[in-house]
C-alpha cells in the first residue's frame, strides 16, 4: 500500500523537534511507528511532516529511584520487559510491556507513542491507570486519570509531547488481558494494584472506548485484598463495546476473569506470558 | 515531497539511494538494492514474511520506513549464507523439512536467528511464542519450531551473540 505524501526529518535535540511540531500544524511525532506506519498506509491520517524522535536520548531508558520507576516515552517495549530492574520493582508491568503484540514490534513500539495513541485495546494505558501513574510532558505533569479521555484522545494539547511516564512502584500488583488470538490486541484486560499506601486501584482495558477504572472492585479489594473479594462480582455490559469480536455482555463476562486473574498475579508472581482468551 | 538522499549499511555495504520519505524499508531493499529475499506478505505487520534486522534486531520491513533506518545496519536473508555454505539455522531448516512453499521463510530465519540470539530458544513452547508475528500457511509449524530447537542446542548462544555479521550465528558454528 502506497502511503499518502509526507516529507521526515529526525532532530537531534529535544528543543529542536518541539519547533518543528509547534512550526508545523500538520505534523507528527514519530515514535515507533508501530501504530501510525499502518495508520498512514490506511490514509487515515495525513500528516505533511512525520518528525522521528529516536534520535532524542533523554526520552529513551528507565531509571529507578526511590519507590518510583521513570521510563523515557521512546523506550521500546522489549526494553521494558527485559529490565531487571524494573522486573524487580513492578514485574506486572514488566509482565505486560513483554506481551504486547509479537517480537518485532517490541523492538520498535514505544510507551510514549503507545500511550499518546490511546486506543482501547492497547495494553499500557491500563497499566498507567492501574498504578497512578504520572505522564510529564514538556508544558506539565498529567495525573493518569486526567491523561485518558476518551477513544484515541487523550489530554495532550497541540506541540505537547510526552517525555516520561513516572510509575509508584506498588506493593503488588497483576494485570490479566483476554487477547484476541489472530491480532493479539485486548479483547478485555484488568490491572489491579495495591499501592504503597494500601490503597488499591483496577483498571479496565480494551472493554470499553477507553481504559476505565472500576471504583466497585478498588472498594471490596480494599477491604479484603484476596480472591474473596471477588466472588459473586460481575460487571454490566452497559458503555461496554460491541464489536465482530465480542459483544459487550461478554467483554462484561471476560472483565470478570480478567480481574481474578490479574488478583491472582498480584497475589502470587506468575511465571510465563500472557494469557490465551480461551477461558 | 523531494527525495530524501539515505544511506543504510545492508549486509555490511553501504547502500546510498536518493528516496520519497514515504519509502518502507522493505521497498528500499527489494527495489533499491535488488535484494528479493526479503518477501511482502501481508503488507500490515502480522506475516513477518519481511523480518530482516534492524542494528540487530528483528524488525518488520514492511512496517518501518527507510528513513528510519538511516545511518544504521540491517541484515536481510541474503546475508547469513550462501548456498554453498547456509547458515546454521538454514541447515536446521533443511534437516527438519521446515518448509514447503518457502515465502515465509526467510522471515521465519530471521526470527529464528534473533530468538535464538536473545536466549529464547530453550524450549518448543517459548519457541512458538517467539514466533507469534510470523505465520506460516503450508508447515503447521511443528518442523519450523524443531528446527529453531534444534539449531539453537547445536550451537551457543555465544556462537550466537559473537558471529560474523550483528545477525547472530557465524556460519558454520
Amino acid at each position: 500500500m502506497t502511503m499518502v505524501d509526507f516529507d521526515y526529518t529526525r532532530p537531534r535535540t529535544l528543543d529542536e523537534a518541539l519547533a518543528l511540531l509547534a512550526a508545523h500544524p500538520e505534523a507528527r511525532p514519530l515514535a515507533g511507528g508501530q501504530t501510525l506506519l499502518p495508520t498512514l498506509k490506511q490514509r487515515l491520517a495525513r500528516p505533511t511532516l512525520l518528525v522521528d524522535l529516536q534520535a532524542l536520548g533523554e526520552l529513551r531508558g528507565i531509571r529507578i529511584d526511590d519507590g518510583t520507576v521513570s521510563i523515557g516515552a521512546m523506550t521500546r517495549h522489549a526494553e521494558t520487559a527485559s529490565h531487571p530492574g524494573l522486573a524487580a520493582a513492578i514485574p506486572a508491568l514488566a509482565f505486560l510491556a513483554g506481551g504486547i503484540a509479537h517480537p518485532q514490534v517490541r523492538h520498535m513500539g514505544t510507551m510514549g507513542g503507545s500511550i499518546s495513541n490511546n486506543d482501547p485495546a492497547a495494553d499500557y494505558p491500563a497499566a498507567l491507570l492501574g498504578l497512578g501513574a504520572t505522564v510529564v510532558t514538556n508544558h506539565r505533569q498529567i495525573a493518569a486519570d486526567a491523561f485518558f479521555t476518551g477513544l484515541f484522545s487523550t489530554a495532550l494539547e497541540p506541540g505537547e509531547l510526552v517525555l516520561r511516564i513516572r510509575f509508584p512502584v506498588p506493593r503488588r500488583a497483576g494485570y490479566c488481558k483476554l487477547a484476541n488470538p489472530a491480532s493479539g490486541y485486548v479483547t478485555t484486560g484488568c490491572f489491579i494494584a495495591e499501592t504503597a499506601t494500601a490503597t488499591v486501584r483496577v483498571a479496565v482495558n480494551g472493554a470499553g472506548p477507553c481504559v476505565f477504572r472500576l471504583a466497585a472492585l478498588e472498594q471490596a479489594l480494599a477491604a479484603d485484598f484476596s480472591a474473596a473479594a471477588l466472588a459473586g462480582f460481575r460487571a454490566g455490559p452497559q458503555g461496554l463495546n460491541s464489536d465482530l469480536h465480542a459483544t459487550a455482555a461478554y467483554r462484561a463476562q471476560l472483565i470478570g476473569v480478567a480481574a481474578r486473574r490479574a488478583l491472582a498475579m498480584a497475589l502470587r508472581p506468575p511465571v510465563g506470558t500472557a494469557t490465551p482468551l480461551a477461558a | 515531497m523531494p527525495l530524501r538522499p539515505i544511506t543504510i549499511t545492508v549486509n555490511g555495504i553501504p547502500r546510498s539511494h536518493a528516496v520519497e520519505p514515504r519509502t518502507l524499508l522493505v521497498q528500499f531493499l527489494r527495489e533499491h538494492c535488488g535484494l528479493t529475499g526479503t518477501h511482502v506478505g501481508c503488507d500490515t505487520t502480522q506475516c513477518g514474511c519481511c523480518t530482516v534486522h534492524l542494528d540487530g534486531r528483528a524488525v518488520k520491513a514492511c512496517t518501518t520506513l527507510a528513513a528510519q533506518a538511516d545511518g544504521g545496519e540491517v541484515t536481510t536473508i541474503e546475508g547469513i549464507g550462501t548456498p554453498e555454505k547456509l547458515h546454521p539455522l538454514q541447515q536446521a531448516f533443511r534437516r527438519h523439512h521446515a518448509l514447503q512453499c518457502g515465502f515465509c521463510t526467510p522471515g521465519m530465519v530471521m526470527q529464528g536467528i534473533d530468538i535464538i540470539r536473545r536466549g529464547q530458544a530453550g524450549d518448543p513452547v517459548t519457541i512458538r511464542h517467539e514466533l507469534e508475528g510470523n505465520l506460516c500457511r503450508c508447515t503447521g509449524y511443528q518442523n519450523i519450531v524443531d528446527a529453531i530447537h534444534d539449531c539453537a542446542r547445536q550451537c551457543s548462544r555465544g556462537a550466537a551473540t559473537a558471529a560474523a555479521g550483528q545477525s547472530g550465528l557465524a556460519n558454520g558454528a
